[in-house]
């Protein structure tokens, strides 16, 4: 276990350093940087006073010192400045990390509480209407982009109360907060909650057809007990995966769904560093989202072992 | 205990319908939301390939007399806020919404299969290359891998489907390298290797063909997501550039203001993504039922 442990940590080292390359790499090769943009909206271009400020910025420098120093500074908690609000990254980003934090885990919670309930009821009742109508409403979840489902929830907003929610960062009421934060989580985790409901069904229905069910009910237990408690229980790993899995990717969704909202989250303002070609925020944006998909990833195998008496690594 | 009747079970079993007309009409019966969802992936198909038959106005004219012109029986779907009509725009946004699907799956599948077919058939140290590369590429989300591929490359259509084809590969080249390590174990690879047949005819005519179930099934489930990702780039002013009628692009032009004001710029194009990835859907799980049973649910 210890072995596999060290293995494990040892590759996820090797895929962070590969991104960092990748990402600097492609950041690098965009054609225009943000002198060129700066220039470009001042409408006259001073040969010298573009080299000064490629020079100010460490442009000018080889691709490979620029490199360097990003991840001498990253390794002792330096980030690099903004090139658009000249502060430091770090004090950009960290602020609008619980935001997007917060958004993350109601939109999981959202995903779990409907999914996998309905994924159950589902796989029991397989091959009913119920069954078919569950089926294709969460098709319908794969298939409507989040951002459209948050501009009709917008357009919803406005035909019944005459508005639509804005964002505030200390939320004064319940119904304001829950507004500002529930409905915008939905929006992203009606996606989240199709998928698991998938994953619940397709497991349940494998484990449904295995013989300790069948002992379980002939020893008598109520159909309610032998669906949750004995099936479910065996059912929930995959979920579990999936989640995880999703935990980490939800970073997608709520890309669109913040800008959608107007949320000043982390997710947002990636978008509107790649289009400022602001390279520390979406380098180092990038990096945290890596950071924390492998984490996540990690985390989820070991919890594998810890629910699952089964599973052992490296013995 | 009532008799079977073994006449209706062997028809219901699909006994009798095993080629042609017969099979096909027993498969629609058998799987109806696949052939619903087949039936949507015709009309888009068709409504990209006639685009220029169906729609009513050129979908980049601009008319300034009728903006934001609201549905009636000249524009059907109203105008934007150029006065372009907006159900041409969607007609021809179904030609973008297929070129990327296609193009991108495709890209993504292709590379996705050469990689994984030399990973699972060599091994060893190409193997461990592929392997790495492949955990790098999944350790980010889709369209953050995308977003940062797009803005790279620069806005147009070429780029997008590149854009969108690059996070596919991991997840092709992982369901070939499993099946191909499968494989490489059968007798039937042996008696091949045994005959003299050199390793690339090997992997090529005898493995490849193999992999194809599971790759024609994930490569449906992938389309879907791409004509997606392909919106969410688009209506972040990341994918196809204006002014091309891309359904994704259609909601981006600042549709949170004309949430009020001009509904229709924001329903019909939602509608027409939506309907399009939600027929690849429902064809793709009827696919996967049909060529890959162990994986029916």
């Amino acid at each position: 276990m210890f072995a596999y442990i060290v293995r494990r940590l040892a590759l996820m080292l090797v895929t962070l350093v590969g991104i960092s390359i990748i990402i600097f790499v492609l950041l690098r090769i965009v054609p225009g940087n943000i002198v060129d943009i700066l220039f470009d909206a001042a409408g006259f271009v001073d040969p010298a006073d573009k080299a000064n400020l490629e020079k100010e910025l460490g442009l000018s420098q080889p691709i490979i010192v620029q490199y360097l120093q990003w991840i001498g500074g990253l390794l002792h908690g330096d980030l690099g400045y903004s090139y658009v609000s000249e502060k430091p990254a770090l004090q950009e980003i960290l602020p609008r990390i619980p935001i997007t934090a917060r958004l993350a885990g109601l939109a999981l919670l959202f995903s779990a509480s409907i999914g996998i309930p309905l994924g159950v009821i589902s796989a029991v009742h397989q091959g009913t209407r119920l069954d078919y109508a569950l089926r294709v409403l969460s098709l319908s979840g794969l298939s409507l982009p989040s951002f459209w489902l948050g501009l009709l929830i917008l357009m919803a907003s406005v035909s019944l109360f005459g508005t639509m929610p804005i964002f505030n960062p200390n939320p004064q009421t319940w119904a304001e907060a829950f507004a500002i934060y529930a409905v915008p989580a939905a929006a992203v985790g009606f996606r989240s909650a199709a998928l698991t409901m998938r994953i619940t069904r397709s497991s349940m229905l494998e484990i449904l057809r295995q013989d300790f069910i069948r002992t379980a009910r002939a020893k008598g237990a109520s159909e309610r007990s032998v669906n949750y408690r004995h099936a479910l229980k065996n059912a929930i790993l995959p979920v579990i995966t999936v989640i995880g899995i999703e935990a980490a990717f939800l970073i997608g969704g709520l890309i669109v769904t913040e800008t959608v909202f107007n949320i000043p989250g982390v997710a947002r303002f990636l978008v509107e560093a790649i289009r400022w070609r602001d390279y520390p925020i979406v380098q180092n944006l990038v990096m945290f989202i890596a950071v924390v998909v492998v984490v996540t990833n990690f985390t989820v195998d070991m919890l594998y072992a810890a629910i699952d008496p089964r599973i052992r690594y490296g013995d | 205990m009532s008799a079977i009747n073994y006449d209706s079970e062997l028809k219901r079993a699909g006994a009798n319908a095993t080629r042609g007309w017969r099979r096909l009409t027993f498969l629609a019966q058998r799987y109806v939301l696949g052939t619903i969802g087949l039936f949507i992936m015709v009309i888009f198909v068709w409504t990209a390939l006639s685009a220029d038959l169906i729609a009513r106005f050129d979908p980049l004219s601009v008319d300034s007399a009728h903006r934001l012109a609201s549905p009636d029986a000249r524009h059907w779907l109203g105008t934007d806020s150029f006065g372009r009509d907006v159900w041409s725009r969607i007609i021809h946004g179904a030609r973008i919404s297929l070129a990327v699907g296609i193009g991108s799956t495709a890209l993504g599948a292709s590379i996705g299969v050469l990689i994984g077919l030399a990973s699972g058939y060599l091994s060893g140290w190409v193997d461990l290359i592929f392997q790495r590369i492949t955990d790098i590429l999944q350790a980010l989300p889709l369209l953050v891998l995308a977003l940062v591929m797009s803005a790279a490359l620069g806005p147009s259509l070429p780029n997008t489907i590149i854009a969108i084809a690059i996070p596919l590969i991991p997840t092709v080249s992982r369901v070939i390298r499993a099946n191909t390590l499968a494989l490489r174990e059968l007798p039937f690879v042996e008696a091949a290797k045994s005959i003299g047949m050199s390793e690339s005819r090997i992997a090529f005519r005898h493995v490849l063909p193999n992999t194809m179930a599971p790759l024609i099934v994930l490569a449906t489930a992938q389309l879907g997501s791409t004509i997606l990702t392909e919106a969410s780039l688009s209506f972040l002013g990341l994918g196809i550039p204006e002014p091309y009628p891309s359904w994704g692009r259609m909601l981006s032009e600042s549709a949170a203001e004309y949430v009020r004001v001009a509904p229709w710029l924001v329903i019909f194009p939602g509608v027409a993504i939506s309907l399009a990835v939600f027929g690849t859907n429902l064809f793709g799980d009827a696919l996967r039922d049909i060529l890959d049973p162990r994986q029916r649910g």
